[in-house]
């Protein structure tokens, strides 16, 4: 018998609620799209935890090589001056 | 307190919706553990306990119609297998995973049109249980439609073998949409539905799954069988030994 680890793997994204971001939660094995949502909602959505949700094939995904994380992040080390921290901020404005 | 079935009509009638679910979440609740999937593992899960959760909405309105004091817990537990009105399809074994998903498919296409119409029930009560439990059994129907079109569509082996489940569980759809006393008397009084209605739409949701999943509609079987008026076969016994025998060695046991 097949299990469903033969299945391609699809990462899960769930939207909590209306103005959020749809957030990774993890990840289900599904034979097609419908079949993944399906998992999805069944998997990560019991307890009321999203309004939205995304999956997407995990072999979708270009990834960084972590060998490339030098190259890749340790430049933005000192680059203090990017960080908008040099501006007095209005007391009026709340969500910065 | 005696432990028989509900002579009134109208508690007669939500007794009945009230023990296919109750019966079907049994059932599906045997698969726990043993799905061919994790993702199935759950979601046969999720299935039964909305089943379950009707159940017990029914079963308490049922009890409440009947006047004579019996809760859910009552009417669930302390009732023999000749007083349960399911529907004899949903006491049918899981088989495997395909005649359990045919199963379900058959008997969400039933509940989404039933659902459907009871929301007018003149019963108010009833008629708010089924709002809610028409969201739970939509999705209980697309999740069941998809994977029966997934099978009947997929390898001959698959194909073959979810034809079979379709074949062998076909005769037990026939008391679905087929009124008797209890169904005209319900539909006179406002407070159920009309049976043809639901055949005729029951009918168009299976024809189309079915046309997608080049499955063949069997024919419509001449024996009735009524699990609503209390004939069941030899399974259903077993399946309530089971979910009664706690209740019965440990009377009001609570978590």
């Amino acid at each position: 018998m097949t299990s469903s680890n033969d299945w391609p793997l699809y990462e899960v994204f769930i939207r909590a609620r209306g103005g959020l971001d749809h957030k990774h939660v993890g990840s289900i094995h599904a034979t097609d799209e419908r079949m993944a949502l399906e998992h999805a909602r069944d998997v990560y959505t019991r307890r009321q935890e999203g309004v939205s949700i995304w999956v997407v094939r995990s072999s979708a995904i270009v990834a960084s090589d972590p060998s490339d994380a030098e190259a890749f992040f340790e430049p933005a080390r000192d680059k203090v001056y990017r960080h908008p921290t040099f501006y007095d901020i209005p007391d009026e404005v709340k969500t910065l | 307190m005696s432990a028989a079935g509900i002579d009134d009509p109208h508690g007669a009638y939500v007794l009945r919706l009230a023990d296919s679910n109750l019966v079907l979440a049994q059932r599906l609740g045997e698969w726990i553990g043993h799905a061919p999937a994790l993702e199935e593992d759950l979601g046969l899960a999720n299935t039964a306990l909305d089943l379950l959760g009707q159940a017990r909405l029914l079963l308490t309105h049922a009890g409440d119609l009947e006047g004579r004091g019996r809760d859910e817990d009552a009417l669930a537990f302390l009732r023999e297998e000749r007083d349960y009105r399911n529907v004899a399809l949903v006491e049918q074994p899981n088989g495997d995973f395909g005649d359990t998903i045919v199963r379900q498919f058959l008997y969400d296409a039933w509940q989404v049109e039933l659902y459907g119409r009871l929301g007018a029930s003149r019963d108010r009560q009833l008629a708010a249980i089924a709002d809610k439990a028409l969201k739970e059994s939509n999705y209980h129907l697309r999740f069941s439609a998809g994977w029966v079109v997934r099978l009947g569509d997929g390898t001959p082996e698959s194909h073959e073998r979810v034809q079979g489940s379709l074949d062998r569980l076909w005769p037990w759809t026939v008391e679905l949409c087929e009124p008797d006393d209890i169904d005209h008397a319900m539909l006179a009084a406002g407070v159920g539905v009309d049976l043809a209605a639901v055949r005729a739409g029951w009918d168009r949701r299976v024809d189309r799954t079915l046309s997608e999943a080049t499955l063949v509609r069997p024919a419509d079987h001449p024996w009735r069988w009524f699990g609503k008026r209390g004939q069941h076969g030899e399974h259903l016994g077993r399946l309530l030994a089971e979910m009664q025998s706690l209740h019965r060695a440990h009377p009001g046991a609570q978590w």
